[in-house]
Parts: C-alpha cells; sequence; structure tokens
C-alpha cells in the first residue's frame, strides 16, 4: 500500500470509530444535539420582543437566533471530542494506536473526520428543526449547503481543541473545564441582539472584538439577508483561523504526548 | 547470550522523568530468541517504565536497547513492526465490539479488507472469543478483556511480544488460560518478555527471571537458579504451648542458624537441606516438646527477593511518602 493509501486508510479507519464512539452513547450524543435546540427555543420564547425594536434585522427571533445554536453545536463537540480523547490516553488505548504504524497526522486527521461528518449531521438537525419552528432561510437550498459546510469548519475548529486540551492535560475533567469559558465568548457576543443594538459601550467593544460574533453573524447572514459576501466571508475566516490555531496547538500537544521514537 | 533477530538486548538504560525521578537505573538484560523473560518486582519498581521504553514509546535518558535486533532510538517504526505489546490496562473501548477491535488494529497495521476478516476471526478464535464476538467489549469480563488484548497483541504476527502484567486482577482460570496461551506462543517461536508482581507466574511461566527493585536489575537467572543462589531450605515448627516457644528456639539453632518465622513460630534455615528433617523431629520429640505445626520451607522467589533487597516482595511496592509510583512518573 502506498503512504498516501495507508494515510487514507488509517484516517477513514479511525473516523469511523470516533462517529461509532459518539454515536453509541445516547447521553453524549443529545446534548450535543438536543441541548443548543433547548436553549433556543427559551432564548426565542423569552426575547421575541426584542424583534419590535427599531433597527431589528428580521421579526422571526428563531431566524436571528438559530445561528448561536450551530455555535454552541460546535463548543460540545469541543468537549466531546476533548472527553473522548483523554478517555483513550487514561485507558492506554492511545498507547495501543501510537504502537500501530499509525502516522501522527492520521491519529488527529482521523478523528477530526468524525468530528466534521458529525457537525454536519448537527447542523442537518438545527436547519430542519429550525425550518419546523418557523424560520425563514433566505439563502434557499444553496444556503443549506454553506451552513453545512460552515457548521462543520466550526465543530472542527472547537473540536480540534478538545484535542489540544486532552493531548496537553490527559484529563477528561479538565477538558470539560473549558465549557464554561467558551460559553462566556457566546454571552459576550452578538448572540442575543445585533450589534447595531448594542448600546452598552464596553460590550459593544469587546462584542466587535470578539471573533465568534462574525462566526454567529456569518450563519445568521444566510437566514436573514441570503447571500451577504462580508458576513460570510468574515465567518469563514473566523471559522478557519480557529481551526488553524487548534490545529497548531493539537500539534504541538502532540508532540508532547506521543513521545514514541 | 546473543539475542539475534528475535530477541532484546539491553545496555546500561536509564529513564529519569521531570523532578528528578530516576524509573530506571542503568539496567542490562539479554533476552534470547524464543525464550519467555519473566521480569519480576513490586509496584514502582521500573517494569512498565521498562516495557514502555522498550515498545518505543519512551525514549530512554541514557543507554542503549535493541529489540529484535533494531535501535529502539532510531529504528522505532521498525521495532514497531516486530513487536505485539499488551500494555498494562486492557486498553479498550467499551463501546466496541471485539470484532471491531480486530478490524481496527489490523487496518492500521495495513492489512487488506480480506486478510482482516480472515485474520481476525481467526485470533478471535484463538483466545476464545468467537462466540462474544459481535458484543460490546464494556460488556465483557476481566479475562475476556485480557485475552482480547492478546489477540489484538498478535494481528501482524510479531516476532516479540511484550505483556505488561497480562494476569493482574484476572481469577485463577483466567490466568491459567493466559499462561498456556502464552506458552504456545513461545512454542511457536515467539520471544515473550513478560513483566509481573506475582512470584507464581514467574516462577511457573518463565524460562528466566530478571528481579527488579527501584530501577535496579537485583537478580537475574532461571528460577531454579535464583532459588538455588540463596541455598537452603528452613524449617518453622510452632510450639502447641507458647511457653515453649524458647526451648523449641534452642533445639533447633543445634540445626541451623535461625530464619525468619511467624509470629509465633520459630525457624532455623538447613545447612544440610531436608535430610536433617527426621533428626529435628527425633530432638523435639526427646525434649518433650509438643509441636502445633512443622513446616519445611523450599526457598521461594521471594526469599530471593529478600535476600536481595532486605524486604519481601509482598508490599514491597508501598513506596515511601513523596517518592512517586511508576504509574505517576510515566505520565509526568
Amino acid at each position: 500500500m502506498s503512504a498516501a493509501g495507508a494515510l487514507y486508510n488509517q484516517v477513514g479507519v479511525l473516523a469511523r470509530r470516533s462517529m461509532l464512539k459518539t454515536l453509541r452513547q445516547p447521553f453524549q450524543l443529545f446534548p450535543i444535539v438536543f441541548f443548543p435546540l433547548i436553549l433556543l427555543a427559551v432564548n426565542a420564547s423569552g426575547l421575541k420582543a426584542a424583534t419590535r425594536l427599531p433597527g431589528f434585522p428580521t421579526h422571526s427571533y428563531v431566524s436571528f437566533a438559530i445561528a448561536v445554536a450551530f455555535i454552541q453545536g460546535g463548543m460540545f463537540s469541543l468537549i466531546n471530542t476533548g472527553t473522548n480523547l483523554a478517555e483513550d490516553i487514561e485507558s492506554g488505548f492511545f498507547n495501543r494506536l501510537a504502537l500501530t504504524p499509525l502516522h501522527r497526522v492520521s491519529l488527529i486527521s482521523g478523528l477530526l473526520v468524525g468530528v466534521a461528518a458529525l457537525g454536519v449531521l448537527q447542523s442537518a438537525v438545527y436547519i430542519l428543526m429550525s425550518i419546523v419552528a418557523g424560520a425563514h432561510l433566505q439563502a434557499g437550498a444553496g444556503g443549506v449547503g454553506v451552513i453545512l459546510a460552515l457548521g462543520a469548519l466550526t465543530a472542527v475548529g472547537f473540536g480540534a481543541l478538545g484535542c489540544a486540551a486532552a493531548l496537553q492535560t490527559g484529563s477528561g475533567e479538565a477538558v470539560q473545564g473549558l465549557f464554561p469559558l467558551f460559553f462566556v465568548f457566546i454571552f459576550l457576543s452578538s448572540s442575543n441582539l445585533p450589534r447595531n443594538l448594542l448600546k452598552t459601550g464596553w460590550f459593544h467593544t469587546v462584542a466587535t472584538w470578539n471573533p465568534i460574533s462574525y462566526l454567529i453573524e456569518g450563519f445568521r447572514s444566510l437566514y436573514i439577508y441570503g447571500w451577504d459576501g462580508t458576513a460570510l466571508w468574515r465567518g469563514f475566516a473566523v471559522g478557519v483561523g480557529l481551526t488553524a490555531i487548534s490545529l497548531l496547538a493539537c500539534a504541538g500537544a502532540l508532540r508532547g504526548r506521543l513521545q514514541r521514537t | 547470550m546473543s539475542a539475534g533477530q528475535n530477541g532484546i538486548e539491553v545496555e546500561g538504560l536509564v529513564k529519569n522523568f521531570k523532578g528528578g525521578v530516576r524509573a530506571v537505573d542503568g539496567i542490562d538484560l539479554t533476552v534470547a530468541p524464543g525464550e519467555i523473560y519473566g521480569f519480576l518486582g513490586p509496584n514502582g519498581a521500573g517494569k512498565s517504565t521498562t516495557v514502555l521504553v522498550l515498545t518505543t514509546l519512551l525514549p530512554p535518558t541514557a543507554g542503549s536497547a535493541r529489540v529484535a535486533g533494531l535501535d529502539v532510538m532510531h529504528e522505532g517504526p521498525a521495532v514497531r513492526r516486530a513487536i505485539g505489546a499488551s500494555l498494562q490496562e486492557s486498553a479498550l473501548d467499551p463501546f466496541l465490539t471485539g470484532r471491531e477491535h480486530m478490524r481496527l488494529q489490523s487496518a492500521l497495521h495495513g492489512l487488506g479488507r480480506e486478510e482482516r476478516d480472515r485474520r481476525g476471526a481467526e485470533l478471535l478464535e484463538r483466545v476464545g472469543l468467537t462466540d462474544a464476538a459481535d458484543r460490546k467489549v464494556g460488556g465483557y469480563s476481566g479475562g475476556m478483556k485480557r485475552r482480547l488484548d492478546l489477540g489484538l497483541a498478535l494481528v501482524h504476527r510479531p516476532r516479540l511480544l511484550f505483556l505488561d502484567e497480562p494476569t493482574t486482577g484476572l481469577d485463577p482460570q483466567s490466568r491459567a488460560a493466559l499462561w498456556d496461551e502464552v506458552r504456545r506462543l513461545a512454542g511457536d517461536g515467539v520471544t515473550v518478555f513478560l513483566t509481573t508482581q506475582y512470584l507464581e507466574e514467574a516462577d511457573v511461566l518463565a524460562d528466566r527471571v530478571g528481579i527488579i527493585d527501584r530501577g535496579r536489575i537485583v537478580a537475574e537467572g532461571t528460577p531454579a537458579e535464583l532459588k538455588a543462589s540463596i541455598g537452603r531450605p528452613s524449617v518453622e515448627a510452632i510450639p502447641a504451648d507458647p511457653a515453649d516457644r524458647e526451648r523449641l528456639a534452642g533445639v533447633l539453632a543445634r540445626f541451623g542458624e535461625e530464619a525468619a518465622a511467624s509470629p509465633n513460630g520459630v525457624a532455623a534455615r538447613l545447612p544440610e537441606g531436608v535430610g536433617d528433617l527426621a533428626e529435628i523431629v527425633r530432638a523435639l520429640d526427646a525434649e518433650g516438646l509438643r509441636i502445633a505445626d512443622l513446616r519445611l520451607h523450599a526457598p521461594t522467589l521471594d526469599d530471593v527477593f529478600l535476600e536481595k533487597t532486605g524486604r519481601s516482595l509482598e508490599g514491597a511496592g508501598e513506596e515511601p511518602a513523596g517518592e512517586p509510583a511508576e504509574e505517576e512518573a510515566a505520565t509526568a
């Protein structure tokens, strides 16, 4: 088998294992897929009145707020992926993999391909549920594809960060400890109101500097405006940037963890 | 002794961890092809760290090691292709089935699709897990997990097998089954490096034993050689009346120097071997001593450990405060 063939094979079997592991744990799958929707339902019923504010971009709060579910889904990917990898380290399964001719690139890629597939699944559920709840996807069928791609990218970006944390600490508890930190990033963004309506000066500044705002606005633009090039390139730029930084962190942590000769 | 293509040669191996912990302190050892080498020592002695270095998972701090004729420091990938390993934990995914584990392991070793299924079925049969092959591993017993772990280590037909405490926590039946499988592998020409904290395991299974304590090999040889090296058996008697203990000690002192005994007993090492036993019984009778129990102790590997380290292997793993155990060190 050629080197490329071996790499492809390794990534494939590890991605399959990553997906099977998640899909066979309903208690892990439920929060990843449904918890963001529950939060959306709570927010949409409590903050519906915000749509009457002058300058609010839509009459449907679900269309506005559904974008946050994609980000929360990504953050659950961080916890899920990081915890699974930390369990592998704690149980010795990581050493089992390290004892095979597995390339170090395959080890992380396999996990992240599984995360991307799960990200697509999550995003598809969110799109479906948002439409059932009355949201209108302005960008149409083409927008579905873009949301799935951005959803997968977001899941991979956060998932890789979870991998980095797991490789660095080797502890599932430490990975779970990251969750509140990232939730703060969501609250300090344009998750609940558009930035032009954030009247508190410091909050507006923080939300403007917070990259999560642009990720949210990328998803949101497809629901509310259709094809907004600026919002989309900013959203994808944040997704790519997050993924790149996470992968760098992952590679560094992997070097420390995998000391095999 | 030459280690050749299927053996192990280690010289001056050292492994230090952060904080100045020296887990392996300059060990030398040679394992011949086809041999079962028992690496015996208490928890925290350096057994698992040695295995991690020899299986290329940890780089050594100093010294050299050749496994299957390959340098572990510079030929890691080739070493990994030549060896199989079942490390200390049963490192399995509880959400995958036994068959899925086999497929995953085979695929990572580059076996083709058809061969994966064939080899997986063959190994599941060999370790007696055919009936449980499609059950999730989370529902397996400890013995089943260990057997699957062993089967997985054999997927790529290794020439050399590392088994790190393979029977820890197993019931006697599962332990005996695993011993049989290890013997069968050695019979097929596979070299086996086996770490254990069980004296009996090293005694009955290993062709040669290395005893490690605090990172150093303190004794090495066949079990018979090691036991013979500390010499003679001892006899221990427990008086029916505890008040007779002093008189009993006086009688036994005629036959040999005092040896370690249970709290109520008195023991003497027999310079002339078991031939003295009849004389001892006659002497005790002549003194009118009533004896509750009389035992002859042949030397064990624990006696060897006691002789070499001044401590018994049982409980020797309880490290003094402040000295990290090996597992902590390995993840430092």
